[in-house]
């Protein structure tokens, strides 16, 4: 009965060297497991492969390093599939480390693409206060919201934004978010008051909670949800990268944790049984 | 001199990591040297970035080359005022009124939207005919939908005593309320193994060069 009353006390240190090791190992040897693309995932994807070339988006970069891990590869499958099918992306951020975030994920992706030109297919407008109050006054005057550019540039002087004065001529609103404002925002003010399709990204914290927008109202058209949401997306463009290597890491690490898991609940009811009986 | 300072980040960048990961060993001093740095400079990156994005261009710059136009600035202004008050005991109720006016709009912009949004969409998503598809995992999916709603609103419903059918109903929603915990737990490990991930693609592929960042 000793060995049950050792699975109660397990010294957390051994879990957390399990872990690390349990995530650095696949990082270093690729394992390959089977990755299946899920519902809402192709909903985004599909909803960017419906728009015409030519067509603009506005994504918003909602969140910072701290999330840089899980959301980043999206920006960049995300930037990918915009580029390749030539559609214009209006950047903005509601969070202020999104604007760095931006410019990142444009840097790597236009080095593989060296026809994409700033200021006609993509531009960053940079941050700007206020979350939610922002975006309604975006609806009602995009120009006097973002006058310039994240450089300081009047917006007027790049063709990218002609005839941009609210969201009536952007093809879908994209937020990757890791809270608030972000994508929920988005969906209070850009779909609800104002029907234009709102798509995104979040951390997996908050996927749970946004999933609930993702109905019959459409009220999300798609989710990305974590980095196995980035991961699937990193499939349908067919752009393997950090988020698919991340998976296998992320795989063995739940094994583990479900082995700790099973290994408390038999340790706890074991001991429990023995209890009882000795009462 | 390039490279050489993006070195000398990584380094300090490596250090800091391990002294924050050495707090699942136990607290120690390098733990605590990480920690007050990541609060200072983030109390410095902030206060810097108030005033030269937020403050300069949205009321400075505005007040100072236009003021005719942008007079109404003024009284946002005065209320940020106001709020700094709190930082002088003897007049610090002053800032109520700058906090009356920020709760009293936020209330008011957030009620429609809240209720737009939260109650009536979602409301409006779960009235559905559940049969209406034909598919019969879609019409489990929904109907699953249905039960989860009606019983996790009732379980919240405290003015009746939760015994009989009410309470079996009230069971049965704690039931989901339980599913929707677990997934939350769920989603909340994969963000933070993630998390882990990118740290340690940042320890094998910048730091060390094992793998490709």
């Amino acid at each position: 009965m000793k060995i049950f009353e050792r699975f109660l006390h397990i010294d957390r240190r051994i879990i957390f060297v399990l872990i690390f090791i349990g995530v650095a190992l696949p990082l270093i040897w690729t394992l390959g497991f089977n990755l299946e693309v899920t519902e809402n995932v192709q909903s985004v994807y599909d909803l960017l492969e419906g728009l015409e070339p030519g067509t603009r988006i506005l994504i918003s970069f909602d969140y910072g390093p701290s999330t840089k891990p899980e959301i980043q590869p999206m920006a960049i499958a995300l930037m990918e599939q915009a580029f390749t099918n030539r559609i214009r992306i209006i950047a903005i951020a509601l969070w202020p480390m999104g604007v760095q975030m931006c410019n990142e994920a444009f840097e790597k992706v236009s080095a593989e693409y060296p026809n994409i030109e700033y200021g006609i297919d993509f531009i960053n407008l940079g941050y700007k206060v206020g979350g939610m109050v922002t975006i309604n006054h975006m609806a009602k005057d995009f120009r006097s919201t973002f006058p310039t550019d994240a450089g300081g540039n009047p917006v007027d002087e790049f063709p990218i934004m002609k005839g941009i004065k609210n969201f009536d001529k952007l093809g879908c609103v994209i937020s990757l978010s890791a809270g608030d404002p972000g994508l929920k925002q988005w969906v209070m003010i850009a779909h609800d008051t104002f029907g234009k399709p709102v798509c995104g990204g979040t951390t997996a914290v908050q996927a749970p909670i946004m999933l609930a927008y993702v109905n019959e109202q459409q009220q999300l058209v798609g989710l990305l949800g974590g980095l196995k949401g980035a991961a699937e997306y990193e499939l349908l463009v067919n752009k393997p990268g950090f988020a698919t290597k991340g998976m296998d890491a992320q795989s063995v690490a739940h094994i583990i944790i479900i082995i700790f898991i099973l290994i408390g609940n038999i340790g706890y009811f074991a001991t429990r049984k023995q209890d009882i009986m000795k009462a | 001199m390039e490279i050489l300072m993006h070195r000398i980040g990584i380094w300090i960048g490596v250090f800091l990591t391990f002294a924050i990961f050495s707090f699942l060993y136990k607290d120690n001093p390098f733990y605590k040297i990480a920690e007050q740095i990541f609060i200072g400079i983030s109390a410095g990156y902030w206060f810097i970035y108030t005033i030269y994005n937020i403050l300069i261009p949205n009321l400075f710059v505005p007040v100072t080359t236009d003021l005719a136009h942008n007079f109404l600035l003024l009284i946002p202004a005065f209320l940020g005022i106001l709020m700094l008050c709190r930082l002088i005991p003897s007049i610090d109720w002053v800032s109520r009124y700058a906090l009356a006016v920020v709760v009293g709009t936020t209330a008011g912009l957030f009620f429609k939207s809240y209720l737009q949004s939260d109650v009536l969409n979602q409301l409006t998503a779960t009235i559905i005919n559940p049969f209406a598809s034909g598919n019969a995992a879609q019409i489990i999916g929904e109907l699953i939908l249905i039960i989860g709603t009606l019983t996790g609103i009732i379980y919240f419903f405290f003015s009746k005593k939760h015994e009989g059918a009410f309470g079996t109903t009230a069971r049965v929603g704690i039931y989901f309320l339980m599913i929707s915990f677990g997934a939350a737990f769920g989603y909340t490990v994969m963000s933070r193994i993630s998390l882990l991930i990118g740290r340690l693609n940042f320890l094998l592929g910048d730091w060390l060069g094992i793998i490709k960042p």
